[in-house]
């Protein structure tokens, strides 16, 4: 295959990689913590449902790990070579464009800070429960910054799924670009609540 | 507005590629109803800046005055657009001119914006019709379709949407949104749409329309309202329907 028609597929691939397996996932996340706001017990429960899934280890790494990585990196790259313009051209898909890519970076320390905070330590032996997450964020800046984390990848969930359906030719007319735009900033704010519910929810 | 005794300039000036620029400022008496390209000529005319000390006219481009050749484009108080279809009477003072900053400089105001013809080679921005025999007269275009087509035709190759794009700049080698809507438009043409793959191909290349980020500062600036990032979501449909008869065969 020549290099260009590469570039072609791996963009496409980059912009579905965010929505499938990873924005489902981060939905099922994101409720999974919701359970948080019933009690320390209903956490468990679907908290234990996840981690005991079968084939956990397979689904882990095609599910999570290798989509995330190429998401990750690849984005990294193609963001590096946009030259921001915001203040020169202040236009909203152009904020949208450049939040894109401040929120990638940002979800991008998160993510790898999390993974570190949870699923290594699980690994080296801790039990991943609601007491885990829970000594996590009675720390301030610890709930802080996992609040702005969670917003952030969000808001590069709700984006990045608007420009999926331009990308892959879905929504074309101006008109449609702007019903998705409304229907995605409730949603972003939908889930913005619930996983906000959910943090304050362990830090009780 | 009140009548103004002159009109002030500031300009951005280099004087080669490799020059270092600088800003000249120039004062020319005001006459009602002048554009920028107007008040270039006045320069030219009278090559003494706001300083009273002569200096080099001011070199930019352009031809047709009437805002259709796209060659006069520049910032001008910061946005890209015609310096022809810019009126003095509509703009603040001092009016700031510089070169679109996206293509190499030729010298003061003018830029080579070669690229974006290139592009338009690439993307096979035109329409066979002639053979070794006649071909006969073509199909028919729908008004429907005619329609939307004479908007994508108006495209002047200005460069102002380039411009704008953060995607198009010296790290990336994406071709910019204006070539990509000219496939677009030589794909509805029935006559056209006989290579409509050749073009779709050329697209599908690194470069470019998967180098779009859905900015979509390209529709905001264009000087001729060309629904730019329409036309890109809609070739995003035809590319990604390409790519699943190239990977599962088709007729
Ligand atoms: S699409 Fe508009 S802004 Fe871009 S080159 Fe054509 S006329 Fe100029
Ligand atoms: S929508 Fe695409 S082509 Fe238009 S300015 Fe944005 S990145 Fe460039
Ligand atoms: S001179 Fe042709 S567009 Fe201004």
């Amino acid at each position: 295959m020549n290099q260009g028609k590469a570039e072609n597929a791996l963009r496409k691939l980059h912009s579905l990689s965010g929505v499938i397996p990873l924005g489902v996932f981060l939905m099922v996340h994101m409720l999974v913590n919701y359970s948080a706001t019933g009690g320390e017990e209903a956490y468990n429960f679907a908290a234990g449902i996840m981690a005991n899934l079968p084939f956990r280890y397979f689904l882990e790494t095609f599910v999570i790990f290798v989509p995330l990585l190429f998401h990750a990196v690849y984005g990294v790259y193609v963001a590096l070579k946009a030259k921001q313009n915001v203040l020169k051209y202040g236009y909203f898909r152009n904020w949208g464009f450049f939040f894109q890519r401040v929120t990638g970076f940002i979800a991008f320390a998160f993510v790898i800070w999390h993974i570190w905070d949870t699923r290594v330590q699980a690994a080296l032996g801790a039990e991943p429960n609601f007491e885990m997450m829970a000594a996590l964020v009675t720390d301030p800046l610890t709930l802080g910054l996992y609040l702005v984390g969670v917003v952030c990848v969000l808001f590069h969930f709700a984006n990045g799924l608007w420009t999926l359906l331009i990308t892959w030719g879905i929504t074309v007319t101006p008109k449609s670009q702007k019903f998705t735009q409304y229907a995605l900033m409730l949603f972003f704010i939908g889930f913005s609540a619930l996983g906000v519910q959910a943090l304050f929810a362990f830090a009780q | 507005m009140a009548a103004q005794k002159e009109i002030r300039l500031i300009i951005k000036r280099q004087a080669g590629p490799e020059s270092s620029s600088y800003t000249e400022e120039f004062a020319i008496p005001y006459q009602p109803n002048m554009n920028v390209t107007a008040a270039l000529m006045e320069i030219r005319k009278n090559p003494i800046n706001a300083a009273g000390k002569k200096t080099e006219p001011v070199i930019w481009e352009s031809v047709c005055l009437e805002e259709v050749c796209g060659s006069c484009s520049m910032l001008i108080n910061g946005k890209p657009r015609q310096a022809c279809a810019a009126l003095i009477d509509n703009l603040s003072q001092p009016i700031h001119l510089a070169p679109l900053s996206t293509f190499p400089l030729v010298r003061d105001l003018m830029v080579d914006r070669e690229q974006l013809f290139d592009a338009l080679k690439k993307v096979h921005a035109w329409i066979e019709i002639d053979g070794i025999f006649d071909l006969g007269s073509g199909p028919r275009m729908p008004e429907r379709t005619r329609k939307w087509a004479y908007e994508l035709s108006k495209c002047m190759t200005c460069g102002c949407c380039a411009e704008a794009c953060p995607n198009v700049n010296a790290k990336s080698n994406f071709m910019g949104p204006a070539s990509i809507s000219q496939v677009r438009l030589f794909n509805a043409h029935p006559t056209g749409e006989m290579s409509k793959e050749v073009r779709l191909s050329e697209i599908m290349k690194s470069g470019g329309i998967t180098s779009c980020g859905n900015s979509q500062n390209c529709v905001e600036v264009c000087p001729k309202s060309i629904p730019l990032t329409t036309s890109i979501a809609d070739l995003n449909r035809k590319t990604t329907i390409q790519s699943f008869k190239n990977m599962l065969g088709s007729f």
